[in-house]
């Protein structure tokens, strides 16, 4: 269930893997499987047409021998029956389930405003970002920042309300988050912390002390919410996501992968849900196995790892960020803008994120988190008085 | 088979590098490069991995 990237993975790994039985796979969107990146990134400045977002080809997608389902929403699951209901009525007998339904973008009280998410949500912003237009963008996440990004590049006036005190401070630190900000001061995008929206009203959106911030085009980004709706009532465990072991495996033989799956990750000891795109591709296939191979299954524990454009700055992050105890620049230099920052959460390396560095720079940082390396072995000592944001230091 | 590596597409995530380094790598940007263009039999296994965990759909494995 689920035709994007992590359901599409499912499909061919299942498929590449020998399964050669009846193979369905359902997607709620009209359109074949695409790529959802870039939408806020080359779709969004008109520099790709939406041809360039599939992921396969006619004929790849032919080769896999699906019953392709498009444009129809799942709408509840008979766990002891093992089967799927769908929106046009149909019911989905199964033998094996993998759940891939994504999440949907959060929205905020009052009329209109866009989001993005899907194909559709990106061009109809797309057509209204013309010079001159005054943008609001709720929410300096990734995707805030990104859109923001593309929006100024544009010639647009770009106002980038946020709520913490410096963009993504939770999940890269402050003094990354200072970086980030400056980014977008610099370039005269309008970033403003500790600001709350509480509705998008006719003319803009207002904020949480009664101000109205006029704008043209209000963009919403301020998270997302899983796609578990329509399990309600299933019995499945259902929380923050659908709920699942190490092996992906919510149920006997149900499985959930991608943007909608909270899973046990071993290597962290902890479940997780990740919205990331390289983690849907992963995920998928991991849960794939898994289903098609019960007496070999293998626990899915892998470094997660997400990239992010902004204005000219290639960011990369490999790990877990959030929750870090503090935060180390091992290689490069913050203020030139190209670094790459260790992580620490106890005594492990648990996470790194670089701009502007080489591939081999980062390499070994998703080695070391991978590995479960410690931090005193692996982290130069005297760097770690550079950046300690987030907690005490080692 | 032959290995086909859209270049502009690639997002330097390193997956590839990752699932077959005899195949790939990648330049000093991250963007991928393509090291062997008809790889050996047991280098395919790596590739399929590769082509299926791209986050760009970048790869394709294709008949010859």
């Amino acid at each position: 269930m689920g035709a994007s990237a992590a359901g599409l993975a499912a499909a061919e790994t299942l498929r590449r893997e020998g399964y050669a039985g009846s193979l369905t796979l359902v997607g709620d969107e009209p359109l074949a499987p695409y790529d959802r990146p870039p939408l806020s990134k080359q779709v969004l400045a008109a520099e790709w047409e939406p041809e360039r977002l599939a992921l396969r080809t006619p004929d790849d997608l032919a080769g896999l021998d699906l019953d392709l389902r498009l444009g129809v929403a799942a709408t509840g699951l008979q766990l002891l029956g093992g089967a799927v209901e769908l929106a046009d009525g149909t019911t989905l007998p199964y033998d094996g389930l993998i759940l891939a339904t994504g999440v949907r973008p959060r929205r905020l009280p009052g009329a209109g405003g866009h989001v993005l998410r899907t194909l559709d949500d990106a061009l109809r912003l797309r057509d209204r970002l013309t010079p001159g237009r005054r943008l609001v963008v709720v929410g300096a996440g990734f995707l805030g920042a990104e859109a923001a990004a593309v929006a100024w590049r544009l010639g647009c006036e770009v106002t980038l309300l946020e709520p913490a005190p410096v963009p993504l401070a939770h999940a890269v630190g402050a003094e990354v988050g200072a970086m980030l900000t400056r980014a977008h001061l610099e370039r005269g995008v309008d970033l403003r912390c500790g600001t709350t929206v509480t509705e998008v009203t006719e003319g803009g959106v207002r904020l949480a002390d009664g101000e109205l911030v006029e704008a043209d085009e209000v963009l919403i980004a301020i998270g997302s919410l899983p796609n578990t709706d329509w399990l309600d009532g299933s019995g499945l465990a259902v929380g923050d996501g659908v709920v699942c072991d190490e092996y992906c495996e919510a149920a006997r033989n149900v499985y959930a992968a991608g943007d909608v799956a909270r899973w046990y990750n071993p290597l962290f000891g902890q479940s997780m849900r990740i919205e990331h795109r390289t983690n849907a591709a992963e995920q998928g296939m991991a849960a794939a196995r898994n289903l098609l191979n019960p007496d070999a299954r293998k626990p899915f524990a892998p470094v997660p790892y997400f990239w992010s454009d902004q204005y000219d700055m290639k960011i990369r992050a490999y790990g877990c960020l959030r929750g870090h105890d503090e935060v180390t620049v091992v290689a490069g230099d913050l203020a030139e803008g190209r670094f790459v920052a260790a992580y620490r959460r106890g005594d492990r390396v648990t996470g790194a994120l670089a701009v502007g560095m080489p591939p081999k720079a980062i390499r070994q940082w998703r080695q070391a988190i991978m590995t479960g390396a410690g931090w005193a072995g692996t982290v130069p000592s005297g760097r770690t008085a550079e950046a300690v944001p987030g907690g005490a230091p080692a | 088979m032959k290995v086909e590596l859209e270049a502009d597409k690639c997002v330097a995530s390193g997956q590839c590098v990752l699932a077959a380094m005899d195949v790939f790598d990648q330049d000093d940007d991250g963007i991928a490069i393509l090291l062997d263009e008809q790889p050996a039999a047991d280098h395919l296994d790596g590739v399929r991995e590769a082509v299926a965990i791209c986050p760009a759909a970048a790869i394709r494995l294709v008949d010859q």
